[in-house]
């Protein structure tokens, strides 16, 4: 078990060291990085400190090891637009983002179990063929359309929900809604494939002779195996949800961490989109590790491999 | 076997029939203006008039014109950023499935980062450092599919390489470069023209996503993506503007992601449990 976590572990501070080096790397190729992290109308002074104070004047890796040296003390530079360190903004945003992201989630398992259950157990019925078209039909839909459409239906139309920012639970509805479904989507199809599979097996026919009820086969020994996958695609799901949270949040006005990365392009702010980029990888680092702790505990199998 | 998708073939098809003569097809072009006739209504809603068949923007250009346009733009970024993500993904899963060892862990780990990471992060970097255009959005989409293809492309070459007629031409004396190039290589062309097409639908909706959070290629060229995000402020008034381009990228999805399933049990079946 530790050997697994230390290896998890290397594997999160690997995509760390990687992340930071390509945004070093790309925030050098256009030459004169003072052009990106000051404002226009800085004056030649403060380029002049700027270049002291990055060690821009340096070699490469000299400079390489002062931005590192920053980031590991959480100096990630100065927000243009909000003059006040890029980490500071990123973490008054954050909360908000964290209200989100757990309902979307949330909607995801509530949906998607139930459904997948019932489509593997009734393969080819009713409620297979219409969740198994919901699944095509959520994949395919970008993310940005289906807020909008969500947004013309119920706020335009109907007018029973809002449309825009933070407020009472009415508020979450819509966005939870357009960030929920490409996951509802991938959860459901994986279950239910899953859920095929695993009713095949020999301990499933072990438990049915034992005379087990329906229902505990299902949900004692069926589910709990039919989310081992979830749980191990799951590194991809949330690189999927960090996507489809700056996409969301564009659209809903939903003052997060999605909406401000969206902010730090259209204002050409580079210094938070570099920040941005370096915590949003620090916090998927941590979510998966903890995803991958929780794996652990429902396979065993990954223990003690 | 599965039906063949007659409705993908006819969306992909009048998709691909739009990029090519597109000039041909409308009377305007999807960069002109026309401000007296601006934010006009499709032809079936009261004020709406078979001039303009999809109605109009809010410069007045011809929605119809700028959806066919648009389609173009989508099928040269989707080919230009499948060539380079895929070719990458390829050459990468070819050599670090053939060469094994260090080489294949190093690589597999690059891949597994990659899968973790939203590259669409990196795409909004390389977009504001290395400005908005063609090259920009084809590395950033690139950047999102290489690894996909290097994973699967892999596996299949390390079923490949112990196989018989590759240890015979090892036997035969060829050299590990000529091995992978015309033993290998040809041998997991089908799995790839697999991929490309199973991922097909994601650079449209990469392509869209971009463009909508202005990191895609500049206004005014007509792009999906961008009609979406253009029409979205006025949503409440002129409905047309977003959800007209939206229902377009949502059928070539689609049609593309059936046809990819189709294409998939017919060549490689073995790929479906991805």
């Amino acid at each position: 078990m530790h050997r697994y976590i230390v290896k998890r572990l290397f594997q999160g501070v690997m995509l760390l060291i990687m992340v930071t080096t390509i945004v070093f790397v790309v925030g050098r190729l256009t030459g004169n990085p003072v052009d990106l992290i000051l404002p226009e109308e800085a004056s030649e002074q403060e380029r002049q400190d700027m270049i002291e104070t990055l060690g821009l004047d340096g070699p490469m890796h000299e400079q390489f090891f002062v931005f590192v040296a920053n980031a590991v003390q959480g100096d990630l530079g100065w927000s243009i637009r909000y003059r006040q360190p890029a980490t500071d903004v990123f973490f008054s945003r954050l909360p908000n983002t964290l209200m989100l992201l757990p309902a979307a989630m949330i909607l995801a398992v509530v949906m998607a179990i139930p459904l997948g259950i019932i489509s593997a157990l009734r393969r080819g019925g009713a409620t297979d063929r219409i969740s198994g078209t919901i699944a095509v039909l959520g994949i395919a839909t970008p993310n940005f359309w289906l807020g909008i459409l969500l947004i013309y239906i119920f706020s335009v139309q109907l007018g029973w929900l809002p449309s825009a920012r933070m407020g009472d639970w009415t508020h979450y509805v819509l966005p939870t809604v357009t960030l929920g479904t490409f996951l509802v989507a991938g959860f459901m199809r994986l279950i239910r494939s899953s859920m095929l599979e695993i009713l095949e097996s020999e301990f499933v026919k072990l438990a049915r002779i034992k005379g087990l009820s329906e229902t505990r086969v299902i949900w004692k020994h069926c589910l709990r195996n039919a989310l081992i996958p979830v749980l191990s695609l799951w590194g991809v799901f949330m690189g999927g949800l960090v996507t489809g949270a700056i996409v969301t949040e564009t659209v809903f006005a939903w003052p997060g961490i999605g909406r401000l990365t969206y902010e730090a392009v259209l204002f050409r702010d580079y210094p938070l989109l570099q920040a941005v980029i370096i915590m949003d990888a620090v916090l998927i680092v941590f979510i998966n590790l903890v995803v991958d702790i929780l794996y652990a505990y429902v396979d065993p199998r990954i223990r003690y491999t | 076997m599965r039906k063949l998708p007659w409705i993908s073939f006819l969306v992909i098809g009048a998709m691909v029939f739009a990029a090519l003569f597109a000039p041909w097809l409308t009377p305007y072009t999807p960069i002109e203006q026309s401000l007296p006739e601006k934010l006009l209504p499709p032809f079936w809603e009261a004020k709406g008039s078979t001039k303009y068949l999809l109605g109009t923007d809010i410069f007045g250009r011809d929605i119809l014109t700028r959806l066919l346009h648009g389609a173009q733009v989508s099928l040269i970024v989707t080919g230009l950023s499948l060539l380079v993500g895929g070719g990458v993904g390829l050459a990468i899963g070819i050599v670090s499935g053939y060469i094994g060892g260090r080489v294949d862990a190093f690589l597999m780990r690059l891949v597994d980062a990659a899968f973790t990471f939203p590259s669409i992060l990196f795409a909004l970097l390389l977009a504001m450092t290395m400005g908005q255009g063609l090259g920009t959005l084809v590395a950033a989409i690139g950047l999102l599919l290489w690894a996909g293809f290097a994973r699967v492309i892999r596996g299949e070459v390390l079923a490949l390489k112990e196989r018989d007629f590759i240890a015979l031409a090892k036997v035969h004396g060829c050299s590990e470069t000529r091995i992978m190039i015309t033993h290998i290589l040809p041998n997991v062309m089908n799995t790839f023209m697999v991929l490309v097409t199973l991922n097909v639908g994601i650079v449209i909706v990469a392509e869209a996503s971009l463009s909508f959070l202005g990191a895609g290629v500049p206004p005014p060229t007509p792009s999906w993506g961008l009609m979406v995000a253009e029409g979205r402020g006025k949503i409440s008034s002129a409905w047309w503007l977003s959800l007209i381009p939206g229902i377009a990228i949502t059928l070539v999805v689609l049609a593309f992601n059936l046809f990819g399933d189709w294409l998939r049990d017919r060549l490689d079946p073995k790929l479906r449990q991805l």
